[in-house]
C-alpha cells in the first residue's frame, strides 16, 4: 500500500515528491483535510469554535498527564483527556445556566494552567514547545493508519447519522419533535470533535488547529447556500489548503501546519465576496 | 355517557362518518417551573377535526401547556389518544410549530434540504433524493408555499418560514396540531389566508388543531372551540359560550375598555347583538365540570 503510494508520489515531477517525509505528510494532508472538513461544517452551524479551540489547547495537558504517568508516546493520554474534557464541557452546557463562552473559558484556563505547571517543572517545557507548532513531516507510516481509520470512522458516522446531526444544529425544538436524543448526539459530536482535534495536535499545532476545522467550512458557508454544495465545497476547500499548504511550506521551509492555516485564510478571504449582503449609500450607526 | 352521545351527534353534524371519534384526552396536566405552578389541574379534550383556539392573558401558561402536549418539558398528569376504529389508546403523534423557531439564517440550507433532513436519513451532503422532492413540494403546496422550496431559509420572510415550519409540522400526518402564536406580526391579508389554510387542513386530513391566539375576534370566526386559560382551564366551549362566558368577557372586556381596539372582539358583538359567524357551524360541548373547577381556582 505504502509502496503503491511511494511509487505514484516518484512519478511526480517535483523536487518535494522524492523525499520520504513529504510523500507521508501529503497522504496526510490528503487524508486530514476531509477528516476536519466535515465535522467542521457542523462546528460552524453549531457555534462551537471556541469549544474546539479550547480542547486543542488542553491537549497541553494531555501530555502533561502523560509526562506524569511515564508514558513515552502520550497519545493515548492526550485523547482520553480531551474526550474526558469534551464530555464535561457537554454536559455543565446542559445543565447550568452559566454561558457557554464562560464554562469553556473556565475548565480551558484551569486545564492549560494545570499542563503548563506539570511540564514547567524544573524549568523542561521547551521540550514540549514542538506541540506548539507541530510537525507534519514527522508523521510515520502508523501515525497514517490511525488518521486513515479514524477518517473512515467519521466518513461511517457521517453517511448514518449527518441528517440528525444538521437537524439538531438547525434547531433543537424540531429534531426533538422527531423524537432525536438532542442530547446523546450533541454529546457524542463533542467527543468526536476532541478525537478528531487531538489526534492531529501533534502535527499540525496547538496554535493553529483550529483553523483546519474552521476555515474551510467558514469559506464554504460564505459560498453555498444549499447543504451539498456547503459539504462538498468545505472538503474541496480542505484538500487544497492542505496540499496547497503542504508543498508551500516545503519551498518556504515553514512549518506545515501555520502554512495550512495561512493557505486556507486565503480561501476565507476570496470567499467573503459582498454578494449577500445589504447595500447601500447611508450606513447604519455612521 | 354524555361523551359517546356527542360523538354520535359528531358524525351526524359533519357527516364525517371515518372518524370524529378520534380523541385526545388531557387530564390532570400541570406543570411546576421552580416552586411556582405554571399550569395546574388542566383537562382538556380535542376531537380530530376540530379546531381549538386557546386564549388567555399573557403568563397564563398557554406556550407552557402547548409544550407539554409537545413533549418539550416535563409535565404531570396524562395526555393520552385514542383512535375510533381500534379504540387502542396511545401517545397522540404531534406537529408542533413553537412560537419561535430560532434558528442560524447564515446555515446554508434550503427549504428541500431542510425536508430531506426531517423525512429522510439518507445522507443529504452526499445524496438527493426525488421521493423527499416530490413529499416536500406536496406538503408545501397545502399551504401554498411550493414557490419557496429551493429558497434559502435565512432569507425567508417570517411569514413565509411560518408556513414552512407548518408544512414540515405536517409531516409525517400528525394526530394533533399545535400552533404557537403562528398569526402574531403577520399582515390582514395574510391572516384571512392563514385561516383558510387551517380551515382548509382541518377539512381534508382531519386533524386536531390546537393553536394559541390573542385575536380573539378574528379566531372565534373560525374556530370550533375557545379554551380561555390563566394557569387553569377557565372556560371551554364553542365561541358562542365562551362569549357567555364571566372570566372570558372581564378579561377580553377590561382589555378593550383600556385600549379601544385592543383585544377586541367581545364587547363588539355584544354591542352590536351579531353572534359570531362560527356559532352556526360549531359543535362542541361545553365541559361544565371544567368550568366549575376552574372557577374554584379562581
Amino acid at each position: 500500500m505504502s509502496g503503491v503510494w511511494a511509487h505514484l508520489c516518484e512519478s511526480f515531477p517535483f523536487e518535494w515528491a522524492q523525499y520520504s517525509f513529504m510523500q507521508n505528510a501529503l497522504l496526510a494532508a490528503i487524508l486530514l483535510a476531509p477528516l476536519f472538513a466535515l465535522p467542521g461544517c457542523l462546528v460552524v452551524n453549531n457555534r462551537m469554535a471556541f469549544f474546539s479551540d479550547a480542547i486543542g489547547h488542553a491537549a497541553l495537558t494531555g501530555v502533561a498527564i502523560g509526562a506524569l504517568a511515564g508514558i513515552a508516546q502520550p497519545l493515548p493520554s492526550m485523547l482520553i483527556f480531551a474526550m474526558c474534557l469534551a464530555f464535561v464541557i457537554s454536559y455543565l452546557r446542559r445543565v447550568s445556566a452559566v454561558p457557554t463562552d464562560t464554562i469553556i473559558s473556565i475548565v480551558m484556563a484551569g486545564s492549560m494552567a494545570l499542563g503548563i505547571v506539570i511540564l514547567s517543572r524544573k524549568g523542561g517545557f521547551s521540550r514540549y514547545s514542538r506541540y506548539l507548532i507541530g510537525d507534519l513531516l514527522s508523521l510515520s507510516a502508523a501515525d497514517l493508519y490511525i488518521i486513515g481509520f479514524t477518517l473512515l470512522f467519521v466518513i461511517a458516522v457521517w453517511l448514518l447519522l449527518f441528517n440528525k446531526f444538521y437537524l439538531i444544529s438547525f434547531n433543537e425544538t424540531i429534531a426533538r419533535s422527531r423524537n432525536i436524543n438532542v442530547w446523546g448526539y450533541d454529546l457524542f459530536f463533542s467527543v468526536m470533535v476532541a478525537f478528531i482535534v487531538t489526534l492531529a495536535v501533534q502535527w499540525i499545532g496547538i496554535l493553529v488547529i483550529n483553523s483546519l476545522l474552521v476555515l474551510p467550512a467558514a469559506a464554504a458557508r460564505n459560498m453555498a447556500s444549499k447543504l451539498r454544495i456547503y459539504v462538498i465545497s468545505a472538503v474541496l476547500i480542505s484538500l487544497m489548503s492542505c496540499v496547497g499548504g503542504l508543498v508551500l511550506s516545503f519551498y518556504l521551509a515553514t512549518a506545515a501546519g501555520a502554512t495550512i492555516a495561512l493557505v486556507a485564510l486565503g480561501f476565507y478571504i476570496f470567499s467573503f465576496v459582498p454578494s449577500c449582503r445589504i447595500t447601500g449609500d447611508k450606513k447604519p450607526g455612521v | 355517557m354524555p361523551e359517546e352521545r356527542d360523538e354520535e351527534n359528531l358524525k351526524k353534524e359533519t357527516g364525517r362518518s371515518q372518524c370524529g371519534g378520534c380523541c385526545t384526552r388531557i387530564s390532570n396536566l400541570a406543570v411546576t417551573v421552580g416552586s411556582t405552578h405554571a399550569i395546574e389541574n388542566v383537562n382538556l379534550h380535542f376531537h380530530c377535526g376540530e379546531f381549538t383556539v386557546i386564549t388567555g392573558p399573557n403568563g397564563a401558561g398557554k406556550s407552557t401547556l402547548l409544550k407539554a402536549i409537545a413533549g418539550e418539558i416535563p409535565y404531570t398528569g396524562e395526555i393520552l389518544f385514542r383512535r375510533f376504529d381500534t379504540n387502542e389508546k396511545m401517545k397522540p403523534k404531534i406537529g408542533y410549530v413553537p412560537q419561535n423557531m430560532p434558528f442560524d439564517p447564515g446555515a446554508p440550507l434550503t427549504v428541500e434540504d431542510l425536508f430531506a433532513l426531517c423525512l429522510s436519513s439518507r445522507p443529504r451532503w452526499l445524496f438527493r433524493s426525488r421521493s423527499v422532492r416530490k413529499t416536500a413540494l406536496e406538503s408545501l403546496g397545502t399551504v401554498e408555499a411550493s414557490h419557496l422550496l429551493s429558497r434559502k431559509l435565512g432569507c425567508l420572510s417570517g411569514g413565509e418560514l411560518q408556513r414552512v415550519f407548518l408544512s414540515l409540522a405536517l409531516n409525517p400526518r400528525p394526530d394533533i396540531l399545535l400552533l404557537d402564536e403562528p398569526v402574531s406580526g403577520v399582515d390582514a391579508a395574510g391572516l384571512n389566508l392563514f385561516y383558510a389554510m387551517i380551515s382548509e387542513l382541518r377539512a381534508k386530513y382531519d386533524l386536531s388543531i390546537v393553536m394559541i391566539s390573542h385575536d380573539f375576534h378574528l379566531s372565534a370566526r373560525y374556530a370550533d372551540r375557545i379554551v380561555f386559560l390563566n394557569k387553569t382551564v377557565l372556560c371551554s366551549g364553542t365561541p358562542a359560550e365562551a362569549l357567555k362566558n364571566e372570566s372570558v368577557n372581564s378579561f377580553f372586556g377590561a382589555a378593550d375598555s383600556r385600549t379601544p381596539g385592543g383585544y377586541g372582539g367581545i364587547s363588539h358583538h355584544c354591542k352590536s347583538g351579531n353572534p359570531p359567524p362560527a356559532a352556526s357551524r360549531t359543535r362542541r360541548i361545553n365541559e361544565a365540570g371544567e368550568n366549575t373547577r376552574g372557577k374554584d381556582h379562581n
